[in-house]
């Protein structure tokens, strides 16, 4: 037997696949089979047709950073006239008007601004807490390790501290591609890809849950992106912390990698379906409307997607980058139906709300 | 390894499909009920690969569309103005020169002609349209008039149908494009286009065509009010009439855009809406040889993934589209002949730049 017929009687066996064989899937299989085996393997992970949805708002908290990615449109040099921190006015209209339109959790992120110390963090954070009953999802690994840097403490002081200040979940940016040659070119200034990891478990041990996510179309290759996989993986063996993985594809406009092919709709429903087949212990995998927009978003659901994210009742670092697709709640429940799925309102943890039980 | 099609009922269309045995009414129908997407599309890229293997084409095109000025004024159309109306225009002869030349270094092969029912246009307009056409293209397809502006002509040309087609091939017409059929059901053209072109006569008029030996394109306009049970209809209607004549070389699914109509209340089609059209027309359709997924109304992402749903053709690099655009579509304009080869290579086929009637170039 080949290592691609391998690969796939293993998948479709639900056996755990290797290295190879997710490379030789990716690579080299039919695209329609890798819809067909990441459908099935969906089914056998959540035998209900159904798909969850989030209602929340991305807060960038500042635009100010210092990492100088490659590939990212939205950040802006600290004395630069359109760099911005965000007051607590404004924040507290932000969170009002996310609440008001049913959202249960805030997408807290923003730049690694080196005028911000971990005071401002916690002051932030019980800001959010004292004033409002949402679930803060917050800080990706590369804003925690730039905060115990900056404040010269450790990873696992540093989450302790934000946890305590009432940080209820770490959002999984930042990851790019874990490969540090990859992350050296396009993310110099991001931790790298253990840090990255040494973050998660970190968050994991304390009791945080966490996604991770992917950016790919960019440098990387095949090769690159299953490392990236089975790294999630070899942690998610040890921790369970991850509920969703989140792949998405660079956009190009306004940043400095604008000479490179996107990743095409093929190619992101296919490195979707792998996903699927080899991070075989993630629960949930997460459909990018906000990279492909909503056709592309509803296809997923048929290539092992089995949620759409988030309503995004604001979002500004992909919209930076020149693409600007919306997708209000009420779309996203139709073209969940429409797909033959039932819509169900989730919490940050994919625990169903607000379910309508049809008698 | 079996595929894994989900769908019981789709099982036995998969075995209907592989024993070549032709697809009835009641399996379409399951074909657009069914949920499972890639189930559907297994089927129907199963029947793409007997007929194309790995290629998907494209060709190199432009439109024209010589005026917006129409008396049928479908409900469905945001292209359509009144004489009078602010932006109704009809072009004159220099004016088809001038957008001609805009482009003639470019290498255009086809040249897509539709325009409104224009009643200030008389029959000679659109021969010396042909005719300036082909004087500045020689070497392109001139593809031009749906059976709904032929039909009108045979009107104002005061020749009989026949005799309107043979001045028209003689002056340079040379393919027919499939629009105007809608969805061929007096229900949903009562509602929607109570003036243009019944069923009976768009199939009467193609079948005279395909007999003049001219070729033509169809379509289907879906996502409005019409019901899968029309839609299978429809196809069922074309697959009788391509038995009869062969004359059809593409089924085209049009998705409907509403904006700026009066049915924009109707919300966009689905991207398993959009798939399911091309895989079922692929499935039902099996006289036919060409299944396109038209960039332009579904996306370029959906057209480039509707390649493995049993399409095989991309359509054209257009440039300038303008009617669907003017209901809203968002897609580009046009594409580069290098984005287009990028997309269908990208999705694992080998692209194919083809003329109008599919020969390689």
């Amino acid at each position: 037997m080949n290592l691609l017929d391998q690969a796939v009687s293993k998948a479709a066996s639900n056996k755990r696949i290797d290295f190879n064989e997710s490379l030789s899937l990716l690579n080299e299989a039919d695209t329609l089979l890798l819809g067909g085996l990441a459908n099935k393997k969906r089914f056998m992970l959540h035998p209900q047709p159904v798909v969850t949805f989030v209602i929340d708002r991305n807060i960038n908290y500042t635009n100010v950073c210092v990492s100088g990615c490659l590939f990212c449109a939205f950040y802006r040099p600290v004395k630069h006239k359109e760099a911005y921190v965000i007051s607590k006015k404004e924040l507290k209209l932000k969170i009002d008007e996310a609440i008001s339109l049913g959202g249960t959790q805030i997408l807290l992120q923003g730049g690694m601004n080196p005028c911000l110390d971990l005071d401002y963090y916690i002051d932030l954070l019980q800001y959010i807490k004292n004033n409002f009953p949402i679930h803060i999802h917050g800080f990706s690994p590369p804003e925690i390790a730039f905060i115990a840097e900056k404040s010269s403490i450790s990873v696992n002081e540093t989450l302790k501290k934000l946890i305590d200040a009432g940080l209820d979940s770490i959002p999984g940016g930042g990851a790019e591609i874990l490969v540090d040659e990859i992350r050296k070119k396009i993310s110099p200034g991001k931790c790298n890809s253990d840090m990255w990891i040494e973050v998660m478990r970190s968050a994991h041990t304390l009791g945080l849950k966490t996604t991770a996510t992917m950016m790919f179309g960019h440098i990387e290759s095949s090769e690159h992106i299953i490392e990236h996989l089975l790294k999630i993986r070899e942690l998610q063996d040890k921790t369970y912390g991850f509920t969703a993985f989140i792949p998405w594809t660079f956009q190009p406009e306004n940043t400095k990698i604008n000479r490179v092919e996107t990743a095409t709709a093929v190619e992101y429903l296919r490195v979707l379906a792998v996903s699927r087949l080899v991070l075989d212990n993630i629960p949930n995998l997460q459909a990018s409307w906000v990279t492909q927009g909503d056709k592309i978003a509803q296809t997923a659901l048929a290539f092992g997607a089995n949620d759409l994210g988030s309503t995004m009742i604001e979002e500004n670092v992909v919209a930076a980058a020149g693409v600007n697709f919306r997708l209000p709640q009420k779309e996203m429940e139709r073209l969940i139906k429409n797909a033959g799925f039932e819509s169900v309102q989730r919490d940050c943890f994919y625990n169903y709300i607000n379910r309508v039980v049809a008698i | 390894m079996d595929f894994p099609i989900i769908d019981k009922r789709l099982q036995n269309i998969h075995e209907k499909v592989i024993s070549g045995k032709r697809l009835n009414i009641k399996d379409g129908i399951a074909l657009y009920k069914s949920s499972d997407l890639v189930g559907t599309g297994y089927i129907a890229d199963f029947a793409r690969r007997k007929r194309h293997g790995n290629k998907a084409y494209y060709v190199y095109n432009q439109h024209l569309n010589y005026t917006n000025i129409c008396t049928n004024r479908c409900l469905f159309c945001a292209f359509a103005r009144d004489k009078g109306d602010n932006g109704a225009f009809a072009m004159s002869m220099d004016d088809v020169k001038s957008v001609l030349l805009e482009r003639i270094n470019e290498p255009v092969r086809e040249i897509h002609i539709v325009g409104g029912l224009n009643p200030e246009l008389p029959f000679s307009y659109y021969i010396d349209l042909i005719k300036t056409v082909k004087k500045i293209r020689p070497n392109a397809v001139i593809k031009a008039f749906t059976a709904v502006e032929i039909d009108h002509l045979a009107k104002i040309s005061g020749m009989p149908l026949k005799k309107t087609i043979s001045a028209l091939k003689k002056a340079g017409l040379s393919m027919i494009p499939g629009g105007g059929a809608e969805v061929m059901s007096k229900r949903v053209k009562d509602k929607l286009f109570p003036k243009k072109t019944e069923s009976k006569r768009w199939l009467e008029i193609m079948e005279a065509l395909h007999c003049a030996e001219l070729t033509s394109n169809a379509t289907m306009l879906y996502g409005h009010i019409e019901t899968i049970e029309e839609r299978v209809d429809h196809l069922m209607q074309l697959r009788s009439l391509q038995d009869k004549t062969g004359g059809f070389s593409a089924f085209i699914p049009l998705a409907f855009h509403s904006e700026n109509t009066k049915l924009s209340h109707i919300p966009a089609t689905t991207a398993f809406d959009d798939l399911k059209n091309i895989a079922a027309a692929r499935l039902i359709l099996d006289n036919f040889a060409h299944i396109k997924a038209y960039w332009v109304m579904i996306g370029e992402k959906l057209a480039q993934v509707a390649l493995s749903f049993g399409a095989d053709d991309l359509d054209g690099t257009i440039i300038e589209e303008k009617i669907t655009h003017m209901a809203g579509a968002k897609s580009a304009k046009g594409l580069t002949k290098n984005r287009m080869r990028h997309l269908i290579s990208s999705a694992g086929f080998e692209p194919v730049e083809r003329d109008s009637l599919y020969n390689k170039i």
